[in-house]
C-alpha cells in the first residue's frame, strides 16, 4: 500500500490536511508524522505550515525534518502548502528575516499595508483572508495537478507573505492582491501552493486528489 | 480583481445541538451540528463558525466531539469559539479540526493572551470577538463600549480603542457583534463597522441583526465588512447561502459562486 506522509512539526492545523487527504486518497495510507525516517520511507509527502516562518524553521530543524524535506524534494512527489511553500525558498523577510530551506531561489515578502483595489479603490487588508481567483498559466493547464480545475477557480487563502521565485518559469499560477503574485509553483516532482487546498471545498479536494494520483 | 466577500453561517451549539434564541421564544432546536454544517457547505458557505454557548465543563468535551465530527465532513474553514481561555484550549480545538478560534471574554480579562496565542499559533487562526453596545446619549456623537459574558457585563472599554489594541496584539480578524442589533432583525450596526474599519487594517466580520438578505449586502457595501455572519435567517430554511450570494452578486459585490 502506498503511503502519503504529512509532515508534522507541531504547527497549526495539520489535521485538516490529513482529513482532506483521507477523503480523496484511494488505496493510500495517510500518515501524520514527525519521524524523518517515516517521511523518507513514504511514497509521497505533504508539507503544510501555518504561523511564523521563524518558529516553523526552528521546529523543522529541532526535529531534524529540514534535511528530510530537502531529500524528499530530490526524490518523490512533494506538496508544500502555505508556509510550507514559503519555506521552500531561500529566505523570508518574516520574523526580522529568516533563512529557509532553499529548494528554490527567491524571496518571501510581505504584502504592503494600505494598498487599494485598482477597480473598487477598496483598502486591502493584511492578512489576505478569503477566496481569491487562481489564474493557471496556459503552459501548465494540462499539468496533472490541475486536472478538472478551471482557470479562475477560487481557492481559500490566508497569508501576509508571498513568494517570488527567481526562476519565473516555475510559476504555475498567480493571484492578484492587488498585484499579480505567484500562488502555485512546481518543478519536476515538487509542487506548492500558497492557498489551502484542504480548505477550498470541491476545487481543493480535486487538487489533492490529483496530487494523490500524480506520478511525476 | 477580487477577493470574494465571505458569508459565514454561525452555529450556536448547546450540549451537542444547534440552537438559536428566537426573540421572545427562548432557545429553539435547529438540528444536528454535522448535518447543519454540511448543508451550509453544500449551499456554498465560505466558512462555518461554531460557538459553544454552554457553560458546564462536561459540555466542553462534547464540543470537541462536535468539532471533530464537523471537521471530518466539511472542507472549508471552521472557526470555533466559546470558552477559549488558554493556549491548551486552542491546541485542543485545532487538533479537533478547527482552523481558527474566536476569543472574547479571555481577551478582555487578559489581553496578553491574544499576543501569546497569536505568536504561538499565527495570527491567521486568532479571531477576536467583540460585543459592542452604543453608550452615547441621544444627540451625542456615537460611542460604543465592549461588553462580555454574552453582553451582560460592562467593561467600560471603548470599542474603537479596543479594536485597535486587539489588532496590535495580533488578532488576525475581528468578529464584531452589535449588542443593540443582535436578535432584532434590523440589520447590522454599519456605523460601528465603518468606525472600526477606519482604524484597523485586519479583516472585519459583521454580526448581529440580520433579518433579510439585503442586510448582508449592506454590511459589505455600507459597513465595509470583509465577511458577514448570520444564523437564524439560514437555520430555519428562510433563505439559503446561495440566495444570499445571489443577492450580493446582484448588488455587484464579489462572491464565490
Amino acid at each position: 500500500m502506498y503511503t502519503i506522509a504529512v509532515v508534522d512539526y507541531g504547527m497549526g492545523n495539520l489535521h485538516s490536511v490529513a482529513k482532506a487527504l483521507e477523503r480523496v486518497a484511494v488505496a493510500q495510507r495517510v500518515q501524520v508524522t514527525y519521524d524523518p525516517d517515516e517521511i523518507m520511507r513514504a511514497d509521497k509527502v505533504v508539507f503544510p505550515g501555518v504561523g511564523g516562518i521563524g518558529y516553523c524553521m526552528g521546529e523543522l530543524e529541532r526535529l531534524g525534518l529540514d534535511q528530510a524535506v530537502r531529500e524528499v524534494a530530490t526524490q518523490k512527489p512533494l506538496l508544500g502548502i502555505c508556509v510550507g511553500m514559503q519555506s521552500m525558498l531561500d529566505h523570508s523577510e518574516e520574523n526580522d528575516g529568516h533563512d529557509a530551506l532553499g529548494l528554490f531561489h527567491g524571496r518571501v515578502t510581505r504584502f504592503e499595508d494600505g494598498q487599494r483595489d485598482p477597480v473598487s479603490n477598496e483598502r486591502l487588508k493584511v492578512p489576505q483572508m478569503g477566496w481569491n481567483k487562481v489564474a493557471i498559466k496556459p503552459e501548465f493547464a494540462s499539468h496533472p495537478i490541475w486536472e478538472g480545475i478551471k482557470d479562475g477557480t477560487r481557492f481559500y487563502f490566508v497569508h501576509s507573505y508571498y513568494v517570488t521565485p527567481d526562476d519565473q518559469s516555475i510559476v504555475q499560477a498567480t493571484a492578484e492582491y492587488p498585484h499579480e503574485y505567484c500562488c502555485a509553483l512546481g518543478k519536476d516532482n515538487v509542487f506548492a501552493t500558497q492557498f489551502h487546498p484542504e480548505k477550498s471545498a470541491d476545487a481543493g479536494l480535486q487538487l489533492l486528489s490529483n496530487f494523490c494520483a500524480w506520478n511525476p | 480583481m477580487g477577493l470574494a466577500k465571505r458569508i459565514i453561517p454561525c452555529l450556536d451549539v448547546d450540549n451537542g445541538r444547534v440552537v438559536k434564541g428566537v426573540k421572545f421564544l427562548g432557545l429553539r432546536d435547529a438540528g444536528d451540528p454535522v448535518e447543519v454544517a454540511r448543508r451550509y457547505n453544500d449551499q456554498g458557505a465560505d466558512e462555518v463558525c461554531i460557538l459553544d454557548i454552554t457553560a458546564s465543563s462536561d459540555d466542553r468535551a462534547t464540543m470537541v466531539e462536535v468539532v471533530q465530527a464537523v471537521a471530518s465532513q466539511i472542507f472549508i474553514p471552521l472557526t470555533v469559539g466559546g470558552g477559549i481561555r488558554e493556549c491548551a484550549d486552542i491546541r485542543r480545538m485545532l487538533n479537533a479540526g478547527a482552523d481558527k478560534v474566536s476569543i472574547n471574554t479571555a481577551a478582555v480579562s487578559n489581553p496578553e493572551f491574544v499576543r501569546e496565542a497569536s505568536s504561538r499559533f499565527g495570527n491567521q487562526c486568532i479571531v477576536v470577538a467583540i460585543d459592542a453596545k452604543r453608550v452615547n446619549k441621544k444627540k451625542e456623537a456615537p460611542r460604543w463600549e465592549i461588553f462580555t459574558h454574552g453582553g451582560r457585563k460592562k467593561t467600560g472599554l471603548d470599542a474603537i480603542e479596543w479594536s485597535k489594541k486587539m489588532a496590535e496584539y495580533g488578532a488576525g480578524e475581528l468578529l464584531v457583534t452589535s449588542m443593540d442589533r443582535d436578535g432584532t432583525r434590523e440589520g447590522f450596526d454599519n456605523e460601528l463597522m465603518q468606525e472600526i474599519g477606519r482604524h484597523v487594517n485586519i479583516p472585519l466580520i459583521a454580526s448581529g441583526g440580520v433579518g433579510k438578505l439585503d442586510d448582508l449586502a449592506d454590511g459589505v457595501e455600507i459597513g465595509g465588512a470583509d465577511a458577514v455572519l448570520a444564523a437564524s435567517i439560514f437555520h430555519f430554511g428562510e433563505h439559503t447561502v446561495g440566495e444570499a450570494k445571489q443577492c450580493m452578486k446582484n448588488r455587484k459585490i464579489e462572491v464565490r459562486l
